[in-house]
């Protein structure tokens, strides 16, 4: 997956990897030959999840900064969907036409992303996990408690997406569609960013802040700004979610699902865009077909198992495993090559997670 | 204290001033207006004292968590875990043998030992790596939140201490005065006064054996500099297990203490999590002194958010937190940056 190649401007089809093709004409496919639970359930999840997991992979991974409160910020869009368009609960529903909603929601949540951004980058390293889990335990209760605005512990229901060309949006395959273009709009963009002049600031200010600072670079502002922009993905990917369940109440944005989306990202492997979508496919799929082999109520121990497995054995998640099963097979043939290409090819194999 | 004075006089005053009013408004009999701005004395002063005891309690969660970061620069996100798991161990404890001290022991020891295998076998293979150690508390807390649910389902448990520490107790405190002449005396629980009086040993208690005992200079002296301390030829390991054990066993003590004050069900161990995040991101991390004011400060602003402005509690304790990251990011307690 050479993405700096996709964005270089010497592109020509030849430069593809037939991988991506084939799960290009996977992903295009798939509801084509998939059950309406396989397109909807899994499929349209997958892909919301992924986008929310993206963001936190991007200032993790690109910006060394672990922040928990992610979906907080989706699930900020996804309660600006349901106040300022409509819903079926009689509780606020300004009834804004559709288009608008989404634009101040996803708006809404960049800014509330940014705040969250400017309150923590203030501090370094490991103070950001925690401010940003206190932020998103804060926001639970204080959507749980408040009323007026938040309709409390029932929350909003109603919310669908708009009618439009004459397509109901929520039906499977449109939504998978719809999905589909946004997570993979994303995942573009966010490759592209990672090697535009801020996307390589900002690693480089992930792995040396005091040297950045003295080469001139705002380090507080690079970083305020990745907040914006990964709220702008996880913005997104709220509107997305809301427009799933139909409905978003404090159950959405708990700090079990928070963490899930942390999971996902962890379990996925932070060092590329893809990851985020890896882990979110197993957790849906884990979270759906667990049942068959355990208790419906013990899923957080599996997934709990699964993340510390993870994160004890393979800090760089599947994508690391991938890549080093993929290091070894290759290594049997040609060791020679193969330590060239992790060198040349991999800038971020000394990345993040170690630094911090 | 003195240097605090000298060097902000106008603060040292300002702060002075208010106590005295807290002080007045305690004890004097309300006038009508201040009644009328504020309502009735009773809600006020239950209130404070409310907040003074669940800051007490806060401050018995989080001077574990902020020991253990002091020492080891470990984030324990699985410090809530540790407060629910001690407060059902000493709720099986206490309600088989049918005492209640017993229970607070066996919490103690047991999260105690908890800790000590979690250093023992997880934190003492990836040292130098903070973040990873955090991500291994998250998926520990999920773990162990889990456990319990399945062995301790969704009840909420009810603690039954001695008679002697429940009841309420007049205090010294005039509510209004009757038309009659008599004066109604405010009444409050004996257990939270306890809960208060055990904060305040603990924190005693602690600052005795980390200024005054040879253990403790090497503590201190570990979170200036673990090398040079490693160095002169102590076991640094040892020290590391010591303190996970102090500061685990704290978090299972605080569970039976908060769960004998309020109730132990599931949920509560983000609760508590979230208070030891909030009181030691206030008061700086690693600083005894300032888990105290933070915890003192955010259980003031928990119940008279909760009396005054319901809806909007959690923001209050929300906002002090921002305008700390903004004024002092390091915590108003916190030496270093």
């Amino acid at each position: 997956m050479d993405s700096r190649r996709l964005f270089s401007g010497s592109f020509s089809l030849k430069n593809i990897h037939p991988s991506v093709l084939i799960t290009a004409v996977f992903l295009v496919a798939y509801p084509s030959f998939a059950t309406d639970f396989f397109i909807f359930q899994i499929g349209a999840y997958s892909l919301i999840l992924g986008t929310i997991a993206l963001s936190l992979m991007m200032l993790a991974g690109y910006g060394g900064m672990v922040s928990l409160a992610q979906l907080t910020v989706a699930g900020l869009a996804a309660y600006l969907m349901a106040i300022l368009g409509d819903n079926s609960m009689g509780v606020m529903g300004l009834g804004w036409p559709w288009w608008l909603t989404v634009i101040v929601s996803v708006l809404g949540a960049a800014l509330f992303s940014t705040f969250i951004g400017a309150v923590s980058v203030r501090t370094e390293g490991i103070y950001t996990i925690m401010i940003t889990l206190a932020v998103a335990v804060a926001f639970f209760y204080f959507v749980r408690q408040n009323y007026v605005l938040f309709n409390g512990f029932t929350g909003f229901a109603g919310v669908e997406p708009p009618t439009l060309f004459g397509v109901y949006w929520r039906d499977p395959v449109p939504f998978y569609y719809l999905s589909l273009v946004v997570a993979v709009g994303f995942f573009a963009a966010v490759s592209y960013c990672a090697r535009s002049t801020f996307g390589l600031g900002l690693q480089a200010i992930r792995d040396n802040p005091r040297r950045m600072r003295a080469l001139g670079y705002n380090v507080t502002l690079h970083r305020i700004v990745a907040y914006f922009f990964s709220g702008i993905v996880a913005g997104v990917g709220g509107v997305l979610l809301v427009w799933f369940n139909g409905r978003v109440s404090p159950g959405t944005v708990g700090v079990d699902v928070a963490i899930d989306i942390l999971v996902i990202a962890v379990v996925g492997g932070m060092r590329h865009p893809i990851g985020p979508f890896l882990g979110a496919i197993a957790f849906v799929l884990l979270e759906n077909f667990a049942i068959d082999l355990i208790d419906r109520e013990r899923f957080n121990m599996v997934i709990g198992a699964a993340f510390l497995l993870v994160v004890l054995f393979s800090p760089d998640g599947l994508l690391g495993l991938w890549n080093r099963v993929r290091d070894r097979l290759r290594f049997r043939g040609n060791a020679q090559l193969s330590a060239e290409r992790v060198n040349k090819d991999d800038p971020a194999s000394s990345g993040s997670l170690e630094k911090s | 204290m003195r240097n605090f004075i000298e060097r902000h006089t106008f603060w040292a005053i300002v702060l002075l001033l208010v106590v005295v009013l807290f002080l007045w408004m305690i004890f004097a009999v309300w006038p009508d207006w201040l009644v009328e701005a504020f309502g009735r004395k009773k809600t006020f002063v239950n209130t404070l004292l409310n907040g003074v005891t669940l800051g007490g309690l806060y401050f018995l969660v989080a001077s574990g968590f902020t020991l253990i970061f002091g020492l080891m620069r470990n984030v324990n996100l699985a410090h809530g875990s540790m407060y629910l798991l001690g407060a059902y161990i000493g709720y099986e404890v206490a309600d088989r043998t049918g005492n209640w001290f017993l229970g607070l022991a066996v919490a103690f020891l047991a999260v105690a030992i908890s800790g000590v295998l979690l250093q023992v076998l997880i934190f003492r293979r990836m040292a130098n790596d903070d973040l990873r150690q955090t991500l291994v508390t998250i998926g520990i807390s999920i773990i162990a939140a889990d456990a319990m649910l399945a062995i301790w389902t969704g009840t909420t448990y009810q603690f039954s201490p001695p008679d002697w520490l429940f009841g309420a107790a007049d205090l010294p405190i005039i509510s209004v005065i009757k038309s009659s002449g008599a004066a109604v005396y405010i009444k409050y629980p004996v257990f939270r006064l306890v809960v208060l009086a055990i904060a305040v040993a603990v924190g005693i208690g602690l600052w005795i054996f980390l200024n005054r005992t040879r253990i403790g200079m090497m503590i201190r002296a570990g979170v200036n500099d673990r090398e040079m301390l490693a160095a002169t030829g102590v076991n640094v390991q040892l020290v590391f297990v010591l303190v996970f054990a102090i500061g685990a066993g704290l978090a299972g003590f605080a569970g039976v203490i908060g769960g004998t004050a309020l109730s132990v069900a599931p949920g509560e161990d983000i609760r508590y999590l979230l208070a030891s995040l909030v009181v030691v991101i206030v008061g700086g991390l690693g600083s005894i002194t300032g888990a105290a004011v933070g915890a003192l400060i955010i259980g003031l602003a928990e119940q008279f958010g909760l009396a005054y402005f319901p809806t909007y509690g959690v923001v209050l304790t929300f906002l002090i937190m921002v305008v700390v990251l903004a004024v002092r990011p390091q915590g108003l307690m916190g030496g270093r940056g």
